[in-house]
């Protein structure tokens, strides 16, 4: 979202609107695929489900050039930190998908290596329930963010 | 291919041959698993395939550590069991006979806290290195955390 | 038990000049002052708990270090013909992290490096990042419920270890399965095999550069995928074999599916050689690389096709075969450099088999049943639940309590697109397993890396890594 100093006007929320629009036609995302929902997101990227054509195919390896974070997969205890400082270091504005069950909630494993939904160290912004999510679901989830973006612009 | 099997028993005090549904398996004293890993490599089972352990929580002694061998030019497998005592567990290390038995007696040594002596570099390996605790031992709880289910009264 | 840190309570002062913690105290004046800076945002200053959690600790990778811990990260642990020259000195190398996010790492794998410029001295690998206690998950499931653990381990080829986990019940209870039941296990494994493969190709010609392998890869895969959804009801992770048989029979009409993808994956296959084979910069980015010879095998466990890429012919499917994979003809491919060019070949060749594995077992596959007829092990069929009462106990007792195991132990073990998986699981005559242990055929592979990659430079490594294949839920479970 843009800050702006002057209080809202015509064209300070036409700008928001704007810079909205821009924004959710090339989230780039981070690349931050863990488990089996990682083969999944590639999936959704590959020729199939295109993720390419909301202007999402390029995968930023570094996170300050990525604006979302689709953590597919499961969290481990020994991870926790590692997501946590990679979601650091990505600028503003910046999104975060929780994709699968296993980073929603834990998943289905209820234990003590797993950190039990990625909400806990990160905000979320889109849930996208499935073990793994086809890529219909996740393309899904990531048109509710755009919504999601463009609503709270408006 | 028994002959192999029984030379491997007879290189080491205190062996004995067992079948279990099938497959070879030859229980040694916990002391001399090192040397029956050696016998074993030098009867032709060249490679380490598996090296794991089990805790029987009511036995004694309490944990077991199963060594599983093949012999590719053979085409047959072994497997090796050592039963150690839960109160100090202590395992002398296979890295010298097989050294890809590193990884896997780092995992035993972090999962179920059985000491392998003689290994280089007995760290964690799985779990962060600030862990206390041997998850896998029985008395350890699995670590659920409590979920709620919303009740089916709710109309969504 | 580690706590998660409290982020309730951010560190929101605007702070300046301050290091972030974690970062090693160095002597040189210059390096320290190029380390602080003069303006942080605020709020966006490292947490404190980052330098603690994320540092290396007890792995990391020590300038001096024992011998035995030295030898196995050049790895030269194994005598061979190669000897390492020692003529670099100290100052000159740097210890440099390469992961757990990472491009080229293939799931959660941290490589520590020592590099002398873009030299690789040494390798040290770290994992855990995705450990998941499926082990000690395991012991809380009952049988019945295995296999949806254990299929999220090797999650490119989650056949294998549903098989793999059935074929070791089946073993301790003694009970025989239907031959419809292993001919639909093994089609289905054998398909997984060439998903598998696609996916390593794929994500191996990514990295190497060549960046159309992965949509070709994917367009395959989903050919493959489309078939696994018709017949399980899922993409991946499919819960499909289970002790018994198989969770359901072939859907109509998967004949002339089967027929689709036997027209079209050899008529695709050579796309891939087009491609890859004879293309002089896939040639030299892979050739003598990552080599490892058959004794590097047998030493560290590693099987698969990066053995037979070393020209040991074993496989699993020959040595010991499982669920009647015998009747079925096939070839095992071996390679003869052991480099990643080598373990392309055999890859591309596995799928050729799988393929023709495929088509014997849709042309012979046998009518009958798809699961066990024992009724204490294989729930009944639904409809009879509301005609018979037997039916309806059996029902309950094997989805609420589980099925009863025999006490015992065994140790089984399939061919996956790794290398050998194996399962071994010991019984205490309950419902559940008392001990599950998977050998995973990754972990290997992981443990083999330093062996190949020595004498490399960087992008030899993300090649090595590639062709290795590991997958983190099989090394880290």
């Amino acid at each position: 979202m843009v800050r702006l100093a002057e209080p809202p006007g015509f064209l300070t929320t036409t700008l928001d609107r704007a810079a909205a629009w821009a924004q959710t036609k090339s989230m780039w995302p981070a690349v931050f695929g863990l488990a089996c929902c990682a083969i999944e997101m590639m999936a959704t990227g590959a020729a199939h489900n295109d993720m390419g054509r909301f202007g999402m195919e390029v995968f930023r390896a570094s996170p300050r050039q990525a604006d979302l974070m689709i953590v597919a997969g499961r969290v481990s205890q020994k991870m926790a930190p590692v997501l946590r400082q990679v979601y650091d270091q990505m600028a503003e504005p910046k999104w975060v998908i929780s994709m699968g069950a296993c980073a929603s909630s834990g998943g289905m494993f209820n234990n003590y290596a797993l950190v039990q939904g990625v909400d806990q160290i990160v905000p979320v912004d889109v849930y996208v329930p499935g073990c793994p999510p086809g890529p219909q679901s996740l393309l899904h989830g990531i048109l509710t963010l755009h919504a999601k973006v463009l609503e709270a612009a408006k | 291919m028994s002959d192999s099997t029984a030379a491997i028993a007879a290189a080491v005090e205190g062996a004995v041959i067992g079948d279990s549904l099938g497959q070879q398996t030859i229980s040694v004293p916990v002391a001399q698993l090192a040397t029956a890993a050696a016998a074993a490599k030098d009867n032709g089972y060249e490679m380490l395939v598996d090296l794991t352990s089990v805790d029987y929580l009511d036995r004694d002694p309490r944990f077991e550590v199963v060594v599983n061998l093949v012999s590719i030019s053979a085409g047959v497998r072994l497997r090796l069991l050592a039963g150690v005592p839960g109160g100090d567990p202590t395992v002398p290390t296979l890295t010298t006979v097989y050294p890809g038995a590193d990884f896997y007696e780092r995992e035993i040594y972090d999962l179920m806290g059985i000491v392998f002596e003689g290994h280089p570099d007995l760290t964690r390996i799985l779990l962060p290195d600030e862990w206390v605790g041997h998850p896998l031992r029985k008395d350890s709880s699995v670590g659920a955390v409590p979920v709620q289910f919303k009740s089916s009264n709710e109309v969504s | 038990m580690a706590k998660p840190p409290d982020l309730s309570t951010g560190d929101t002062e605007a702070t300046i000049t301050e290091a972030p913690k974690g970062a090693e105290a160095d002597s040189s004046a210059e390096d320290s002052r190029r380390r602080t800076h003069d303006v942080w945002l605020s709020g966006t200053e490292e947490p404190d708990w980052i330098g603690k959690y994320t540092s290396e600790g007890a792995q990391e990778m020590l300038d001096e270090e024992s011998d035995a811990v030295l030898a196995s990260q050049r790895g030269a642990v194994v005598t061979d013909d190669f000897v390492l020259e020692d003529d670099v000195s100290d100052q000159e190398t740097q210890i440099i992290n390469m992961g757990p996010q990472h491009p080229s790492t293939h799931g959660v794998l941290r490589l520590q490096l020592e590099l002398e410029g873009e030299r690789v001295l040494r390798v040290k690998p770290i994992i855990g990042y995705l450990h998941t206690g499926m082990e000690k998950t395991a012991e809380v499931l009952t049988y019945l419920q295995g296999p949806t653990n254990v299929t999220r381990m090797d999650y490119a080829a989650p056949f294998f270890n549903e098989l793999a986990f059935s074929l070791a019940t089946e073993k301790l209870l003694g009970i025989e399965i239907p031959p419809r039941a292993s001919a639909i296990r093994v089609m289905m494994t054998e398909l997984n095999r060439i998903a598998s493969h696609l996916l390593q190709l794929a994500t191996n010609g990514m990295d190497v550069g060549a960046l159309s392998m992965m949509i070709y890869g994917w367009r395959e895969r989903e050919l493959l995928l489309e078939f696994f959804e018709k017949v399980t009801g899922l993409r991946m992770n499919h819960n499909y074999i289970r002790p018994g048989g198989v969770a359901a029979d072939l859907p109509d009409g998967w004949q002339d599916d089967i027929d689709n993808i036997l027209y079209v994956m050899p008529r695709r296959l050579p796309e891939y050689e087009d491609m890859l084979s004879e293309n002089p910069i896939w040639m030299e980015r892979t050739q003598g690389v990552g080599v490892i010879t058959p004794e590097e095998c047998y030493a560290y466990g590693v099987t698969g096709p990066i053995m037979r890429a070393a020209g040991v012919a074993w496989d699993v499917r020959k040595a010991f075969p499982y669920s009647g994979i015998d009747q079925y003809e096939f070839d095992v491919a071996t390679g003869k450099h052991g480099d990643v060019y080598d373990r392309y070949l055999v890859r591309l060749a596995e799928m050729r088999e799988s393929l023709r594995i495929v088509q014997q077992v849709a042309d012979s596959i046998p009518d009958g049943d798809y699961r066990s007829e024992d009724r204490k092990v294989t729930p009944p069929p639904r409809q009879r639940i509301d005609q018979s009462m037997e039916a309806l106990i059996h029902h309950f007792k094997i989805f609420t309590e589980g099925f009863k195991v025999p006490p015992g132990e065994t140790y089984v073990a399939v061919e996956s697109p790794r290398g050998e998986l194996g399962m071994y699981m010991v019984s205490d005559g309950g419902p559940k397993p008392w001990r599950l242990h998977v050998r995973a055929p990754s972990f290997a592979a992981v443990q083999a890396i330093p062996v190949m990659a020595t004498d490399s430079i960087i992008g030899d490594l993300v090649a090595t890594l590639a062709s290795a294949d590991p997958i983190m839920g099989d090394v880290d479970r």
